[in-house]
């Protein structure tokens, strides 16, 4: 009896330290440079897995009854700069989206003319990193077409999406590939659920990229530009979250 | 046969078998290592949203079939309509220094083990292919070398009722196989890991797969398989459960049957046949 007490003991003893050792380790571990170079590794690899899976295939589209009776506001609800309060104050009727960077002709647009152009309605899931889920129906204008009306330069290979509201003064923004740019389901929208976009959700404008976790759907875009590298933009990781937060630029998973 | 008629003389000492491949081996103790940093760096994934749901979308608004969650200083675990006050442990809980902390899992659970979900993600995520990429290989081996079939696969005559019923009693008196018959896997040990590796390890990658939105748009039948992404979220949970309760058994039976006897085999794959005790 005694040498199972001890046998047992020791073996418990042995679990414990055993754990509390790999629970120090890996939060040491998670702090090293080369181990979180390593555990990049994942993003990188479902980055190349995923696009080569994916292709162009769209996410997939709900019909009306899935709807959520609620729809979770997320993140920054009101911008605070005084641009955005002015656009709002005018029912945004004198705002302009601006398109820059590199492209041939630099643009500026106003809603009236937005919604004129090439435009998609598309009742889509919303998957928030965190985890939870909502599905809403969007309507507005499909970005692609819009980066050909501006002429993208051949060297541009990201889009910047610029935002009127930020978190303890550093303005939020994010970043797509021309991959996703250039997905059909790729919308800034202006509508939400057959109603103008609620100030909440990101008036006046949100972009929604349908094959991406939420922090990429960049809320009240003023400005979008092309650019080559990300290097320049914020912290250079190519978002507010990614810089802050350390999330991956790949939001695909 | 019986393993009485060909039982060796005890003279001539232990018969010591080659048990485990190398396979079998190799991926055994990886998935110690790469197991437990899925299901920790989950459950502070979970800790994000510390709430579950059925169909296909799930957020606070929605009602929520299970949640962890804090109310005027206590802890609480809420499934369904039952509620279990679990201050200290879930919910509520204190950190290595003392101070109260409102999360579901406790941070000796939780990879890295203060709130943090994108150190969390890259964990999951990164250890996630080397889970899925080693499942399938293992899987394709077993299938290619016969482990599958020789080894896993129960024979008919061990899933006659009768045979069932007796294996069920003979381990509820913790009365293991001995001599020839502990060649082999006896039948609940078949089934045990066969449910494992062909149904809890395939639905935790599906599952973890379904909650990726990309991966959705390539193959939305992953969707319709769990009944919707929040489906996914719960099975994966469960599944998560399931395999650390699998884990516990596997354990207490590893412990039971001669623990040095069963890792030493696991390492080296070498395993000492246990005597008959009749003699």
């Amino acid at each position: 009896m005694t040498t199972l007490l001890s046998r047992r003991r020791l073996i418990t003893g042995a679990a414990l330290t055993g754990s509390a050792m790999a629970l120090s380790g890996c939060d040491a571990l998670g702090q090293s440079p080369a181990f979180r170079q390593f555990l990049s590794g994942g993003e990188w690899l479902s980055y190349r897995i995923q696009r080569f899976i994916v292709g162009d295939a769209l996410a997939r589209e709900y019909p009306p009854e899935a709807l959520s009776p609620t729809f979770r506001m997320n993140g920054n609800t009101r911008p605070e700069s005084a641009e955005w309060e002015r656009y709002a104050a005018s029912g945004f009727s004198d705002y302009r989206l601006r398109i820059d960077g590199l492209v041939a002709r630099p643009q500026s647009i106003s809603l009236t003319e937005l919604r004129a152009l090439p435009a998609r309605t598309q009742i889509t899931r919303h998957d928030c990193v965190e985890g939870w889920s909502a599905i809403g129906k969007w309507t507005g204008a499909q970005l692609g077409p819009l980066l050909e009306r501006a002429g993208l330069a051949p060297n541009a290979r990201y889009i910047v999406f610029h935002c009127a509201d930020d978190f303890r003064g550093t303005p939020y923004y994010e970043s797509i590939d021309l991959v996703e740019a250039f997905h059909p389901q790729t919308i800034l929208a202006y509508d939400m659920n057959d109603g103008d976009l609620p100030m909440g959700h990101g008036a006046p404008l949100r972009l929604r990229v349908e094959r991406q976790l939420g922090y990429k759907h960049a809320k009240f875009v003023m400005r979008i530009e092309a650019v080559e590298s990300l290097e320049r933009i914020g912290q250079g990781r190519g978002g507010f979250w990614e810089d802050a937060g350390a999330y991956e630029w790949y939001a695909g998973i | 046969m019986s393993a009485n008629e060909f039982s060796p003389p005890i003279a001539d000492g232990p018969i010591v078998v080659r048990r485990h491949r190398l396979s079998t081996r190799l991926w055994h103790w990886t998935n110690v290592v790469v197991f437990l940093v899925m299901l920790m760096s989950g459950l502070m994934i979970f800790n994000a949203h510390p709430r579950l749901y059925w169909g296909d979308y799930g957020a606070n608004p929605d009602p929520a079939w299970l949640q962890i969650g804090a109310e005027q200083e206590r802890g609480y675990l809420r499934v369904g309509t039952l509620q279990v006050d679990t201050t200290g442990v879930l919910g509520r809980w204190q950190n290595a220094e003392g101070a109260w902390q409102n999360r579901a899992f406790p941070h000796w659970v939780t990879i890295p083990s203060s709130y943090n979900l994108a150190l969390s993600r890259r964990w999951h995520l990164t250890f996630g292919w080397l889970f899925a990429g080693g499942l399938a290989l293992y899987a394709l081996i077993s299938l290619v070398n016969g482990h599958l079939r020789r080894d896993l696969l129960p024979k008919r005559a061990e899933l006659a009722p009768s045979h069932l019923l007796g294996d069920i009693a003979a381990h509820a008196r913790l009365k293991f196989p001995t001599g020839e018959a502990a060649r082999h896997y006896n039948v609940l040990q078949k089934l045990a890991y066969l449910s494992v590796l062909a149904v809890l390890l395939p639905v935790l990658v599906l599952t973890g797969l379904t909650m990726s939105p990309t991966m959705v748009a390539a193959w939305p039948w992953l969707i319709d398989l769990f009944g919707g992404r929040q489906s996914a979220r719960s099975i994966h949970f469960i599944a998560a459960f399931a395999m650390v309760a699998f884990i516990f058994v596997h354990l207490a039976m590893v412990v039971l049957a001669g623990p040095i006897n069963e890792v030493r085999s696991m390492i080296t794959g070498r395993y000492r046949l246990p005597q008959e005790k009749t003699r």
